[in-house]
């Protein structure tokens, strides 16, 4: 295979429910071997796109091309090279872990050796080697979702997913799943994950940031942040509500959020605008220990894009 | 289709019955509790009808006869009366369900004649019993006159021992104590397999898509065959417990003779089976909610088995369109098969027919739900 080709092509994706148009045109491709993340929102379309591209959803138009198999006209066929974690626990919660895991290998037909290797491999790295013989649905939220990785990892796909595996974990588990992730990539498998937690938007190759059912940005994280309009600045305050109350309104200051140490606001010209909010801040007496021009996180850019006229919708 | 992917998915639907004993539990319990409920309770049999007497004759011959009828399990003698407005008001309050008239001029026709007649009067608004009552009320008189008639010929002068004596005895082909309980059980195990077989499936699939477990399902290379097949394998051998749970009550405890061979009660019993089971896992995959597919189910195999398969209602006293219908209906044809395997004794030869129609009509469901299950969300 063409080492140029990418492994996953959207194209035109579009799929429209009664009352609204969940995906909207959505086109973007994955190269082998990267994690690529869907990241947006609640209700921006991220299940319903991974739907159509685990070949479960037909959708209404555009195309889809998974390891060079058409996946709209032979969803049958791509089901072979995909391995797919839907959002809501799918595993059958009266069966033990080695039973799930069992039920997918077999139906993957995965050789019976094989999948003892890989399972006793899976599980020992999410540390759920003590669990096998439990039931799958008296297992904590983050080891029904390690479970389900390894049910999805059994039959070595060529790629793998993920739908929001994350919501809802502990961060330990979380910190598990992102190292087997990474393990992943490793072996050349081709990760696509989707997730509302924009911190974890970082950890991905390449990324989409998806609203309304559309792509508003696809590249690195690190060519994101330079599409950020303008600036963040940031500023230590121990007191935000006063700060954010005396700068919300200044011009060419937007997206004014309270963090853990003060306030966090996107300026169109930090040279222009820095000394501006010092002034204001000053005029009403909220103190503050510093005002700079910060390291834009993806929440800060995603936010910013929202506000910026400018940015294609 | 891998036996691989449809095993897996067998073993994983019988550790899921296991590990659901309540479930489990009412499959196995309804078919034991409904043949005891509904064995009892269908009980068409006449005993101890209550009958009122009019004898306008008032001889010893006409009393004769009511010693007859009082003698006759059928039948007790609940009043006598000596008007016809007596006699309309006894059968109108339903006192009587039957009343027996004799003619002023009983015992001189008999004497003459050798037979006279008698009047009998019904309640007709329970057609089944006035139906039977006329029928064991016949008997019953036959029997009379046989006595009747070998007085007479006693009298005539002629030696008792030349005449053959007549014995008027109704003969019942197949079920010859006349027990309508032996025709009436071994269609209530149709009735019951049908009930119990296709509720067992019809939960399979919507169970899946309520417990949101269809869509990490359709998502793998399972074929909706694969999907099906290992689904109903496991009901099929509840489905034969359950049948054999039913069969031997019928044949040991309510006692309906068995003629016939296992061999085709098994063979028939299994494609009976095959069919409900198939309904029900079709029901399951068109109607989405489990409580929904289940009610469906419930009505679509137990109404139109207990009204139109012949298991109480006779088929040839149906009008002919629903006659008619009744070919379409999978129940009418193992009816037919219970009744001929118990009580003629027949063969899998002689039931080639009903057994090709279920065979049809089992692998047409089957093509059908294979088809209309399909591995999407929507
Ligand atoms: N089966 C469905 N029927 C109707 N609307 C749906 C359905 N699935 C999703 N939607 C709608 O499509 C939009 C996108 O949903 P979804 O793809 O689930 O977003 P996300 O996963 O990013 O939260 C939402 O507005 C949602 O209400
Ligand atoms: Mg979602």
């Amino acid at each position: 295979m063409n080492a140029g080709t990418p492994i996953v092509a959207a194209e035109a994706l579009t799929k429209r429910f009664a009352e609204s148009v969940a995906v909207d045109g959505l086109t973007f491709s994955v190269d082998r071997g990267e994690i690529f993340g869907l990241v947006g929102p609640d209700g921006a379309g991220k299940t319903t796109t991974m739907r159509m591209l685990a070949g479960v959803l037909p959708p209404d138009a555009g195309s889809i091309v998974v390891d060079s198999v058409d996946v709209v006209a032979d969803p049958e066929g791509a089901k072979q090279h995909i391995s797919y974690m839907p959002q809501r626990f799918g595993l059958y919660e009266d069966l033990t872990v080695d039973e799930n895991i069992r039920f997918y290998a077999d139906l993957f037909e995965v050789p019976s050796a094989l999948r003892e290797e890989r399972a006793t491999r899976l599980l020992a790295a999410s540390g759920m080697s003590q669990f096998r013989a439990r039931l799958a649905g008296q297992l904590s939220g983050g080891m029904k979702q390690k479970l389900g990785l390894t049910c999805a990892l059994v039959h070595t796909p060529q790629v793998l997913l993920l739908d929001e595996p994350t919501t809802g974990v502990d961060p330990v588990s979380r910190r598990d799943f992102w190292r087997i992730l990474y393990g992943l990539r490793e072996e050349g498998v081709t990760i696509l994950i989707s997730t509302a937690y924009l911190d974890e938007a970082e950890r991905c190759n390449r990324l989409a940031l998806l609203y309304g059912g559309r792509v508003l940005y696809c590249d690195t994280p690190v060519a994101l942040k330079r599409h950020m309009p303008g600036a963040l600045i940031v500023i230590t305050s121990s007191a935000g509500r006063d700060a954010r109350a005396a700068i919300a309104r200044l011009a060419g200051v937007s997206n004014v959020v309270l963090v853990g140490d003060g306030v966090h606001a996107v300026v169109d010209d930090s040279r222009l605008r820095i000394p501006e909010l010092r002034q204001a801040l000053e005029g009403v007496n909220v103190p503050f220990a510093n005002i700079a021009v910060g390291e834009p996180s993806i929440e800060d850019v995603f936010m910013a894009l929202l506000d910026d006229p400018e940015a294609p919708r | 289709m891998r036996w691989r992917r449809l095993k897996a998915i067998a073993v994983k639907e019988v550790l899921q019955i296991w590990r659901d004993p309540r479930s489990l539990m009412i499959a196995l319990l309804l078919p034991f509790t409904q043949m005891f409920l509904l064995g009892y309770g269908v009980n068409l049999d006449l005993k101890h009808l209550p009958v009122c007497t009019f004898d306008r004759e008032g001889s010893q011959l006409s009393q004769a006869l009511f010693k007859h009828f009082q003698a006759s399990q059928y039948f007790t003698i609940a009043r006598n009366v000596t008007s016809y407005a007596e006699l309309t008001a006894a059968i109108d309050d339903a006192t009587c369900g039957f009343a027996i008239v004799v003619p002023p001029d009983f015992s001189e026709r008999l004497n003459d004649t050798g037979s006279a007649p008698v009047q009998a009067i019904l309640d007709a608004s329970d057609d089944n019993t006035a139906n039977l009552a006329l029928g064991y009320a016949t008997a019953v008189v036959a029997g009379y006159s046989a006595d009747v008639q070998l007085h007479w010929f006693d009298r005539q002068g002629r030696p008792l021992q030349q005449i053959e004596p007549m014995t008027v005895q109704s003969r019942v082909w197949f079920n010859e104590d006349l027990e309508s309980r032996n025709f009436i059980i071994p269609g209530l195990v149709a009735v019951i397999m049908a009930l119990v077989g296709a509720q067992l499936t019809s939960l399979t699939i919507s169970r899946e898509r309520e417990r949101g477990t269809m869509e990490l399902l359709v998502s793998t290379p399972v074929k909706p065959v694969e999907l099906m097949f290992g689904k109903l394998a496991p009901y099929l051998v509840l489905g034969w417990l359950d049948a054999a749970f039913c069969l031997v009550i019928a044949a040991l405890w309510f006692a309906v003779p068995f003629r016939g061979t296992l061999v085709a009660l098994f063979l028939t019993t299994t494609l009976f089976l095959v069919a409900v089971l198939s309904i029900g896992y079709l029901l399951s995959v068109l109607i989405r909610s489990q409580v929904g597919a289940s009610q469906i189910a419930l009505v679509v195999t137990m109404l139109p088995t207990v009204l139109l398969s012949g298991y109480v209602f006779p088929i040839d006293q149906m009008p002919t369109v629903v006659q008619d219908i009744t070919y379409l209906l999978y129940s009418r044809y193992y009816v037919t098969i219970l009744k001929a395997v118990f009580l003629k004794g027949s063969g899998i030869l002689e039931l080639m027919t009903p057994i090709l129609f279920l065979a049809v009509y089992a692998s047409a469901v089957m093509i059908l739900a294979a088809r209309s299950f399909r591995k999407r969300l929507d």
